[in-house]
């Protein structure tokens, strides 16, 4: 093996650590260790739900955790003939005192 | 109907978590759908080891307690769509697994996919127990050495007794990969012979991998070895076992040094 090879052939190591890196920042953070995913998930099917009735299995949830900044998609399918939900009773017009 | 496959062994850091990802890649490859699941709960490695770990957002507790559904939970492999992971909790507590939750979530999956495999925790606790209850087949991983040997024959004990099959009085496959093995030290007489583990713990031998820097290599990248380099010694012996999972016989080659004189010699064929 040449040093040029050496120089050119592509380690594992550094990507072994940039991986390690961005996991351990996410798992160490206070959001990482909390259910925050599942909280979110909940709270915001909630808030539709109020509105249309959902298929729990018709949403799909996907994280992909970066060095700065997280994304999380939250994908809904809605059918055009959803059923238009009834307003929970006490939510929506406030009941006058 | 899937098969339940569980990859146990007693002793910790023999290969489990290696052989689950480059054995269930293996197997999708050739076009199986495959699942995997981490049962190695707070400690959890497969999502690391299969390059899925920034796209955690459920686990199998999660499934189990209710909280999200078993598609939500399940990630599907960016390289092969036929292969998916359902992780560990890294959080939560172990007792959180309950029984039957656990074959729940199992009986939906046998549903969906040709193969569940469990990858098992170290450890003869409720953990591994839990890891093993619904298999229809074993794979025992043990490295040539004392420790290791004694413990998968501990394991093997379990599989026989601890098992829904054995507790129907049926019969629970169980195959000996023998992983991490080093023809450098086999070739000097200091470690086990593969026959001799095999004399000591009779059962059918599923394939024998051979100690490879080309693991270490995936492990970092986050990739099965497997999928990673095909190609090479340990991958190789992974797709052979992966085939004799599937009932196909596939001869066992036992791996050589490539650089020592009798490898220099067999080296083309058996390496
Ligand atoms: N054939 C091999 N060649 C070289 N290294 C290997 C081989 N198989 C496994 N290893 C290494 O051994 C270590 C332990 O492997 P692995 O995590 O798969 O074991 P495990 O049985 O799942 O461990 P645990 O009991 O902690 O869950 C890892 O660093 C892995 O890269
Ligand atoms: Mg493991």
């Amino acid at each position: 093996m040449s040093l040029f090879d050496i120089f050119r052939k592509r380690t594992t190591a550094p990507v072994a650590r940039d991986r390690l890196q961005v996991l351990l920042a996410h798992e160490r953070s206070v959001i990482g260790k909390s259910d925050l995913i599942a909280i979110l998930q909940e709270e915001i099917l909630a808030v539709i739900a109020k509105h249309i009735s959902v298929d729990r299995d018709a949403v799909q949830i996907k994280l992909d955790r970066g060095a700065s900044f997280s994304t999380l998609e939250i994908d809904v399918e809605v059918p055009l003939n959803a059923k238009v939900a009834k307003p929970p009773t006490g939510a929506g017009v406030p009941a006058s005192a | 109907m899937g098969k339940v496959l569980v990859v146990t062994s007693g002793k910790g850091g023999v290969g489990k978590t290696t052989s689950t990802a480059a054995l269930g890649a293996a197997l999708a490859r050739g076009g199986e759908n495959v699942v995997v699941i981490d049962f190695d709960v707070g400690l959890r490695n497969l999502d690391l080891v299969m390059g899925a770990e920034r796209r955690v957002v459920f686990d199998l507790i999660n499934v189990v307690q209710g909280d999200a559904k078993l598609a939500q939970a399940l990630i599907r492999d960016k390289r092969i769509d036929t292969l998916s992971l359902l992780p560990a909790s890294q959080t939560r507590d172990k007792d959180a697994l309950t029984i039957e939750g656990v074959d729940k979530v199992i009986a939906e999956l046998k549903e969906k996919f040709d193969w569940v495999i469990c990858d098992s925790p170290a450890g003869i606790e409720r953990g591994a127990l839990l890891a093993m209850r619904n298999a229809d087949l074993a794979v025992v991983v043990t490295n040539p050495e004392v420790s290791s040997v004694r413990d998968s024959d501990r394991i093997i004990g379990m599989l026989d007794s601890k098992t829904l099959r054995a507790e129907k009085g049926e019969r629970i496959d169980k195959f000996l990969l023998v992983t991490r093995y080093d023809p450098q030290r086999a070739a000097r007489n200091e470690m086990l012979k593969v026959d001799d583990v095999l004399e000591i713990l009779s059962i059918p031998l599923l394939g024998i991998i051979p100690e490879s820097e080309e693991v270490l290599k995936a492990s970092n990248i986050g990739s099965p070895v497997t999928l990673n380099n095909p190609n090479s010694a340990p991958s190789k012996a992974y797709f052979d076992a992966a085939r004799r999972l599937k009932g196909e016989t596939v001869e066992v080659v036992v791996p050589m040094d490539r650089k020592g004189f009798m490898g220099r010699l067999f080296g083309r064929r058996v390496a």
